[in-house]
């Protein structure tokens, strides 16, 4: 009795289930996202005053939702209700997520049901478990900063990426794994670094649009974006709660190492990469306390930092022949 | 008075006019230089910079084959680029981590380090004495603040302050209004946080570098049939890595024997578990002379630990055993492992098993009458399309051995080091070792050769591959680790955080008060906003507090 295939099944409808949801949620969460613009454009050219521009600048306040049309949400022509239809589209995206993330949680959890084992065996199983993390972090994140909301069909779209990719080339059957996997360790260490990836993610996500704000380039993009103080805020304290956990995840990989490679850090591909990632994201705090360094400069280093996570998990599984590569494809 | 004897000589009419102020000029513009070095070394951004340095010297490590990780994949290199391989041998592309170029950039960042964070250290012990700032004249100016009458008197509103702020370092003042003042710091882990943090990086480095130098790695191979291998001499390795500062004579002394491989594989091949049943005398067995063994098993992820000492099981193969009776009726039997070339894992094997005819002693009559069985070799054979041996799975399920029997010259008296798992093909080449005969055989089965001469293939012993690690540095590699995280998360996580309160007896009224608060966070974008809130929510509430 090495697999249940019934459990297994269920686990990949529910997976199938969850990527429906999440394209869902993504359809919502884009409704949401543009008719913003078409409400915002109206009020600008009423009042050409800068809307939301530095709603969080004035200090050390609390954010504030970045500014949406006026009052109880009717537009002055045409009487929509802009501003309730926005609000609930972004309502339903999220409450799909939140559906997404219990659905997505199910496939994890009976995947793991099935082969009696730790779900987190392989790509697909990481990549599956680290979208769902990512979901979830956005969904906390958005409980804790409701103003960041509207920008989370960005997150969505990379998700949904590596999502379909999981369930296509990645995807395996259910399967014990090699003896090499069969420790402890790997509940220690994989969940660990799929958590701060997932989180990672976001952040990534959060600094790559704050570059998109400051440029305001291209400006379609721009001008519907929470304010670049939220997006920059957001993706510094994302990073600095998966920082440590990052470190923390790689140390308990080479303790891991040392049990079973024989030594605790060899250079092997997957460790050189995780240790350029690591500098990298030292090197986004320091940039972050050095003057000059604090705004642009620190959000492409973020956004380097998850490149270079993004390019272990793919290349470095794919491509190099290293000892993570029985992670399997 | 006479002249001090220790006065500077004075020779003003030995030198020219122009050098004595040239003569601190060098010295001083050497200073200068050291010290702007210094300084430029110490700062933010040359840390910045070495960091980004290091992120890129590090990534060819992962591009490029490594030598140190896997010697053949470099020769596949020299072989698909021809032209390129020179090149990036010549940069130390194939051996990046023991490059002088990535070792100055991280010696470069660790002084960088310790000349950034040792001053910062003493400033902040200095800090940390202090009591907490005085309150600035004006508390609107500040990111946080919030103000409001109170309808208690000020003693009582600072009696309360006081127990919000249990746990905040605090100072009261008075002011020459007669205003009282809080001034209240919190957070001061983060500084301790990021120096345990940056110091634990240098621990780091020494632990590495610790167990470089006195640290060794071996591999040998140990046929699963009770054979014992003694950690007494690096004579005794297939293999051996000794760290600069080891010699090979003082090894950590203990004994492993290895009884019994078990491996299990699922119905496709795929392994489900590896290990070996070892029996291990500890160096202080050895020294007391104690003569039973410890039981105990090593698995992948399970080593076995002794003396300092880490014992893997890495890999695993067969040895066949083959019986050679010559037409005298002598006999010799072999058995030595043969290493698996197949690397889908199905451990088909190529091998050696070498015989010297016995009695023979004539130089010139041992180089015609030494025999090898070569050949190949699988678990369970299968035969393919073009008839040759494959092996369809790694466990004994039908040993089969293709074997080309060698008879000659086998080298073995030249007096140059040979593979076990091979005989030398200069001799083939040359002649002096000719093929005698060939044929598949499975457990039980001879081949004659035309001088009578008979080789059975008696049956089929697992061997295992064990490493033998012993690091004295990793430890403290460890310990460092953890302290490093520790000292990430306080300094990340924890905020620096100032609240000021000023309160003042309203005018004219005995019981009520004016109150000020202010804050203020010291780290980068902490989000003291909601923490201040409820501070000033709370000593703002308007009446309904019963203690005082
Ligand atoms: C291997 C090299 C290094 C790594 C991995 C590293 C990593 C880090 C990390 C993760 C932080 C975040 C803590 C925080 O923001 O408070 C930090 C902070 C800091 N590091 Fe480093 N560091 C390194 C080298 C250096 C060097 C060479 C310097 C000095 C030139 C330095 C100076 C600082 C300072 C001043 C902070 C505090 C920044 C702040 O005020 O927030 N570090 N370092």
């Amino acid at each position: 009795m090495l697999v249940d295939p019934i459990t297994a099944m269920w686990s990949d409808r529910l997976f199938q289930a969850t990527l429906v949801v999440l394209l869902l949620a993504m359809v919502f969460t884009s409704l949401e996202y543009a008719s913003r613009r078409i409400a915002r454009s109206r009020r600008t050219s009423e009042a050409p005053v800068a809307v939301g521009a530095s709603a969080a600048e004035a200090g050390g306040a609390t954010e504030v939702a970045v500014v949406e049309p006026s009052p109880a949400g009717l537009t002055p022509d045409g009487g929509k209700p802009g501003r309730a239809r926005v609000d609930r589209y972004g309502r339903i995206g999220v409450s799909l997520m939140i559906l997404a993330v219990l659905l997505h949680l199910g496939s994890i959890v009976l995947r793991g049901l099935a082969a009696y084992r730790w779900p987190l065996g392989n790509m697909y199983e990481f990549v599956s478990a680290l979208c769902m993390l990512a979901v979830a972090a956005w969904l906390v994140l958005v409980y804790r900063h409701p103003a960041i909301r509207p920008a989370g069909v960005f997150v969505l779209t990379p998700v949904v990426l590596l999502m379909f990719l999981a369930g296509t080339v990645l995807y395996l059957d259910a399967a014990p794994v090699v003896p090499a996997l069969q420790s402890y360790w790997i509940i220690i260490h994989v969940t660990t670094i799929t958590l701060a990836s997932g989180m990672l993610l976001v952040s990534g996500v959060a600094s790559l649009l704050f570059i998109v704000k400051r440029s305001e380039k291209p400006a379609v993009l721009a001008t519907k974006l929470p304010s670049a103080e939220t997006l920059d805020r957001l993706a510094y304290r994302v990073t600095v709660l998966a920082f440590p956990l990052y470190t923390f995840a790689i140390i308990a990989g080479a303790a891991w190492a040392e049990a079973a490679w024989g030594r605790f850090w060899g250079w092997d591909p997957k460790e050189v990469v995780s240790f350029v990632a690591w500098v990298l994201y030292a090197a986004y705090l320091h940039a972050r306390a050095t003057a000059g360094w604090r705004t642009a400069r620190a959000a492409w280093i973020n956004t380097a930092g998850f490149a270079t996570i993004v390019f272990n998990l793919f290349f470095i599984n794919m491509v190099v022949a290293g000892l993570h590569s029985y992670a399997g494809v | 008075m006479s002249s001090p004897p220790t006065a500077p000589p004075t020779p003003p009419q030995t030198s020219s006019g122009g050098e004595p102020p040239s003569r601190p000029g060098p010295f001083r513009a050497g200073a200068a230089l050291l010290r702007n070095t210094w300084r430029g070394l110490t700062s933010m951004r040359t840390a910045l910079v070495l960091l980004f340095l290091l992120a890129v010297a590090a990534l060819p490590g992962a591009l490029f084959p490594q030598r140190s990780l896997n010697a053949f994949l470099v020769d596949d290199f020299y072989a698909d680029y021809p032209a390129a391989a020179p090149i990036v041998e010549a940069l130390g592309g194939f051996e990046v981590f023991a490059s002088p170029w990535f070792a100055a950039i991280y010696l470069l960042l660790m002084i960088s380090l310790v000349g950034c964070v040792l001053p910062r250290s003493r400033e902040y012990w200095r800090g940390m004495r202090q009591p907490p700032v005085a309150i600035p004249r004006n508390l609107s100016r500040l990111p946080h603040h919030a103000s409001g009458a109170s309808v208690e008197a000020p003693e009582a509103v600072l009696g309360r302050a006081r127990t919000l702020l249990r746990g905040w370092r605090t100072v009261e003042r008075s002011e020459a209004d007669g205003s009282r003042t809080v001034s209240a710091e919190k957070g001061y882990l983060r500084e301790t946080g990021n120096l345990v943090f940056h110091l634990s990086l240098i621990g780091i480095l020494l632990g590495l570098a610790g167990g470089k130098m006195y640290g060794y790695e071996g591999d040998v191979i140990i046929r699963a049939d009770g054979t014992e291998f003694c950690n007494s001499s690096v004579l005794g390795y297939d293999t051996f890595r000794a760290g600069l500062r080891v010699d090979g004579t003082d090894l950590n002394q203990f004994c492993v024997r290895v009884d019994r491989f078990n491996g299990s594989w699922l119905p496709n091949g795929q392994p489900a578990t590896f290990g070996a049943d070892v029996a291990y005398q500890t160096g202080e067995d050895l020294r007391n002379g104690r003569t039973s063994w410890r039981p105990t098993d090593i698995s992948i992820n399970q080593p076995l630990r002794t003396d300092g000492d880490r014992i893997y099981l890495t890999g695993y193969g067969y040895a066949p055993e083959f019986t050679v009776t010559w037409p005298d009726g002598q006999s010799r039997t072999g058995e030595i492992q043969w290493r698996p070339v197949d690397l889908s894992g199905t451990q088909l094997s190529e091998g050696a098993t070498k015989f010297e005819r016995p009695g023979v002693t004539d130089p010139e009559a041992r180089r015609t009458t030494q025999l090898a069985v070569t050949g190949t070799f699988a678990p369970t054979g299968a035969i393919d399309q073009q008839g040759r041996l494959a092996s369809v799975h790694p466990d004994l399920r039908a040993p089969t051995a293709d074997v080309n029997v060698l008879l000659g010259d086998l080298g073995i008296d030249d007096g140059r080091g040979q593979s076990i798992f091979a005989v030398d093909q200069q001799k083939i080449d040359d002649g002096e070792l000719r093929s005698v005969a060939q044929d598949r055989l499975g457990i039980g089965d001879t081949v004659r050769l035309p001088d009578g001469t008979v080789v059975r293939f008696d049956g089929v012993t697992p061997w295992v591959n064990l490493q033998v690690g012993y690091d004295p540095g990793q430890v403290w590699v460890l310990v460092f680790s953890m302290l490093m995280v520790g000292g990430l998360s306080l300094s990340l996580l924890i905020k620096r955080r100032r609240f000021w309160v000023r309160v003042q007896a309203t005018d004219g009224d005995a019981t009520g008060s004016r109150v000020e608060l202010g804050g203020l966070a010291r780290t980068d974008r902490a989000g003291y906003g909601e923490e201040f809130d409820r501070l000033s929510a709370e000593l703002l509430a308007p009446t309904q507090n019963k203690d005082g």
